[in-house]
């Protein structure tokens, strides 16, 4: 059985590597939309220059996350891919169908406050934690 | 599909922990497979016939009559 262990033990660190990179990534993009969201009136008095560098910053740190989140799902085992691939499906799914309509019920007056993007992220969020702990616990 | 990777496991003595590390697989992927939850891949079933020193009909078995 101690051929493999080196390899093995490699691929251990790798999957913990990618959680921490990702870790690190997900930190700064908050960072860098927290910092763009209350920084043009609070911190930089509306200069223009500041607020497209924080911005050109915060899209450059989402590709980062991006990039980090696709090896993370990479370096992941292949049943582990597949619960993020059915937790992922459901989401989307799920965003489609939500965010298809929760534009409507705004022009439709169907609920008192403006929709916001925001919204439809803390719907997937909470729909991807929700489908990744269903799909995990079906394959325990 | 159904498979003898417990009686397999357990004739060696080995953890699922331990099968996971020669496979580099989680440990929950070892006892998903072994509870016939989850059908690893060709390359996965390939591995462990590999570690077992055995064909991999002996391990796996298809649990679907019309196909035997």
């Amino acid at each position: 059985m101690n051929e493999t262990q080196n390899s093995n033990a490699k691929w251990a660190a790798e999957v913990k590597r990618n959680i921490s990179r990702l870790h690190y990534w997900v930190c700064a993009w908050v960072i860098s939309i927290g910092l763009l969201a209350i920084g043009p009136k609070l911190l930089w008095n509306l200069n223009t220059t500041m607020t497209i560098v924080v911005g050109l910053a915060n899209l450059a740190i989402g590709v980062g996350m991006i990039m980090a989140n696709m090896q993370f799902v990479k370096g992941q085992d292949e049943m582990q891919q597949k619960i993020f691939l059915e937790a992922a499906a459901l989401t989307l799914g799920v965003i489609v169908v939500f965010g298809g309509s929760y534009q409507l019920w705004g022009s439709a007056a169907l609920i008192t406050f403006e929709p916001q993007v925001w919204h439809l992220l803390c719907v997937m969020g909470l729909t991807f934690m929700i489908a990744m702990s269903a799909v995990t616990r079906k394959y325990r | 599909m159904k498979n003898r990777l417990k009686v397999l496991r357990a004739e060696r003595n080995w953890t699922q922990a331990q099968l996971a590390a020669e496979l580099a697989v989680s440990r929950q992927t070892i006892n998903a497979i072994e509870r016939e939850k989850f059908d690893p891949s060709l390359s996965l079933a390939f591995k462990l016939s590999r570690l077992f020193d055995l064909p991999v009909h002996d391990i796996f078995e298809d649990d679907n009559p019309n196909n035997r």
